[in-house]
């Protein structure tokens, strides 16, 4: 569907876009994730052809967007970050304008026009000029212009960003069902968004593409789930005893607060050992105040990749030869040290 | 094309720049024709055309054509343009053209004044028609040079500031060629000024300071060496060069002598569509720089 290749794109000095590579498949709904600045609507804003790679190619069903812009443009629409709207226009004229510069044949316009504006419940301010609507209108009416005409692909740029959170839920209800129709790439820094809607992510830091995989994927990468608990009692060496003591545990690490101790229990991957911890506590008769299994967000993932790949490459200035090896199991807990420099899911291996 | 074509020209009547334009223009056209013509008894209408509407022009032309880009970058609407099946020379065309529209119909409504010159006695229509037209051939190379430097910046007011200077100077280009002395060293003083201006620009597009020099120092040389060896060759020539830029003298030539000025019209025709070429490679640039 689309293949990005190599994709560069220099500022002057500075790199937005670092050689970019990957390939989006039709039908699924995509989610670009990075901190702000990253390098997230560069990209799109050159997948769409609005502006020009230094280095790279971009190729959409087949046509590469410099060379037939025209016919690859034909399967795009584009909402960027902030609407294109004239202000100044009704929003069916402006509608209207939209597909004809999408150029939908003169006979099915009316009816593409009708179904756009019922798809994305503008029937109420049709008649409103544009620069009078709230917000949450606006960014309909960008989606409007994006999805006329139906596109294979629709590439939105932060869609919901300004918007108050009964809007924020709309739009992403009518993200999703567009996932159904058409090909949807997202950006977002919000990363509950990503997990709520998308297929697949792709996590986008200083402008290089530093992972990818479906959100269950990015999860597994952290590895296995763990566990904490909130227990009463004075001696937290009492508490690690205890714990250590229960099987497949494999590490501890606690918090005191008003005498009650919270502790994150890391565990051999796919052990379920919430009952043991219970009858431990009861015959120590430490009492158990809470216990929660603790899944990793997307949240932790990003840190924890962003983290990961600063000190990839950190390390790699200063060792020139390093091989990385994924060691399984080498996880990292949810606490403070998840995101820490001791979380390393990789070992270094010098030749 | 056509798209961006009904978009724009509705825009203008959407917003009060439309209105504005060509009430102005109108306006100050028609107390020439009044003063002119009506009360002063005068049947020639191209007059008001050379001399009252190519003021007016001078000063309307830019708040048309300000807009035309620098909005569409500032409100980011471009992205919408840029990002649509049509290219880059379509959109500029259909603006282009859309602007000429509301050139077009203030110069047809200044068409039914030679009528009414007619219906009182001795009027010169073919004079008159030829006129209006060569006059809008003029308006076209105002507008294509408003509606480029509209491209350069995102901003309306520098737009405008600009598009006004520019089309002041090419006003007064006449007046401002006769102050330069006709002898042979201004002459050449002249040409090396322009060769300074010019290899001041290649520097600016190129960023290459040896290609810079090159052309430069060759034209300075050419100049020097040229003047010592032939100064009789120089007596007048900065002046005749520089009049090729005269604009306004070719709507003189229709309104005061009655001639046809085919090389004229051809003139206004290809600058403007070098402006217009332009335009598109501005576009062209801001989107891989």
């Amino acid at each position: 569907m689309i293949e990005v290749r190599d994709l560069v794109k220099r500022y002057g000095e500075n790199l937005a876009v670092d050689h970019m590579s990957f390939t989006i498949e039709a039908g699924k709904v995509y989610g670009f994730l990075g901190p702000n600045g990253a390098g997230k609507s560069t990209t799109m804003n050159i997948m769409t052809g609005y502006l020009g790679p230094t280095e790279g190619t971009v190729c959409i069903n087949g046509h590469n967007i410099m060379d037939e812009p025209e016919t690859a443009k034909k399967s795009i629409g584009y909402l960027p970050e902030h609407p294109p709207l004239y202000m100044d226009m009704k929003v069916s004229e402006y509608i209207a304008f939209a597909a004809e510069l999408k150029h939908v044949p003169k006979a099915r316009r009316k009816e593409e026009i009708e179904r756009v504006i019922a798809r994305c419940g503008l029937d109420k301010v049709r008649g409103r000029l544009i620069g009078n609507l709230s917000k949450g209108y606006k960014q309909r009416v960008g989606l409007a212009q994006a999805i006329i005409g139906s596109p294979e692909v629709v590439i939105l740029d932060e869609p919901t960003v300004g918007l108050d959170p009964n809007q924020i839920i709309e739009i992403r209800d009518l993200i999703r069902t567009l996932g159904r129709e058409h090909t949807v790439i997202l950006s977002s820094h919000i990363l509950s968004e990503v997990q709520e809607i998308c297929d697949e992510v792709l996590i986008i830091h200083q402008g290089r593409l530093i992972a990818q995989g479906t959100p269950a994927q990015l999860e597994n990468k952290l590895g296995a789930p763990s566990l904490e608990i909130t227990v009463r009692s004075a001696s937290e060496n009492a508490v690690k005893a205890m714990l250590f003591a229960v099987d497949q545990v494999k590490d501890v690490s606690c918090t005191v607060r008003d005498g009650e101790i919270t502790a994150a229990i890391k565990t051999v991957e796919g052990a379920d050992i919430r009952e043991q911890v219970f009858n431990a506590c009861v015959q120590n008769a430490i009492p158990l105040l809470m216990m929660r299994p603790i899944e990793f967000s997307l949240e932790q993932i990003f840190l924890k990749i962003i983290r990961d790949s600063a000190q990839g490459a950190e390390k790699k200035r200063k060792i020139k030869k390093v091989i990385r090896v994924p060691v399984a199991g080498s996880a990292a807990p949810e606490t403070e040290s998840a995101v820490g420099p001791a979380a390393d899911s990789g070992t270094e291996v010098q030749e | 094309m056509l798209a961006v074509y009904k978009r724009e020209f509705r825009s203008y009547f959407q917003s009060m720049i439309g209105y504005v334009f060509l009430s102005c223009v109108l306006a100050f056209i028609g107390i020439y024709f009044l003063s002119f013509n009506l009360l002063g008894g005068y049947p020639f209408y191209s007059y008001v055309m050379a001399s009252g509407a190519s003021t007016i022009f001078m000063f309307m032309v830019p708040i048309l054509t300000m807009k035309s880009f620098a909005e569409e970058r500032k409100a980011k609407t471009d992205q919408m343009l840029l990002t649509a099946p049509v290219s880059v020379t379509q959109i500029v065309l259909g603006k282009y053209f859309s602007m000429m529209s509301i050139v077009a119909i203030a110069l047809l409504i200044c068409s039914l004044c030679p009528l009414v010159i007619a219906t009182t006695g001795n009027s010169y229509l073919a004079t008159d028609y030829a006129t209006i037209f060569a006059f809008f051939c003029m308006a076209g190379l105002y507008v294509s040079i408003g509606m480029f430097i509209s491209s350069c910046t995102e901003n309306q007011i520098i737009s405008a500031v600009l598009s006004f200077i520019v089309l002041i100077v090419l006003y007064l280009w006449d007046t401002i060629v006769g102050y330069i002395p006709e002898t042979e060293f201004a002459s050449m003083v002249g040409f090396l000024i322009l060769t300074l201006i010019l290899s001041a620009m290649i520097y600016a597009i190129s960023k290459n300071g040896l290609l810079t020099l090159i052309i430069g120092g060759a034209g300075i040389a050419v100049d020097v060496i040229w003047y010592l060896v032939q100064p009789s060759a120089f007596a007048g020539l900065i002046n005749k060069v520089l009049s090729i830029f005269s604009c306004n003298e070719i709507v003189d030539n229709f309104a005061y002598y009655s001639v046809f000025d085919f090389g004229g019209l051809f003139y206004y025709i290809s600058v403007s569509a070098l402006f217009v070429f332009l335009t598109c490679q501005m576009i062209q640039k801001r989107r891989w720089s």
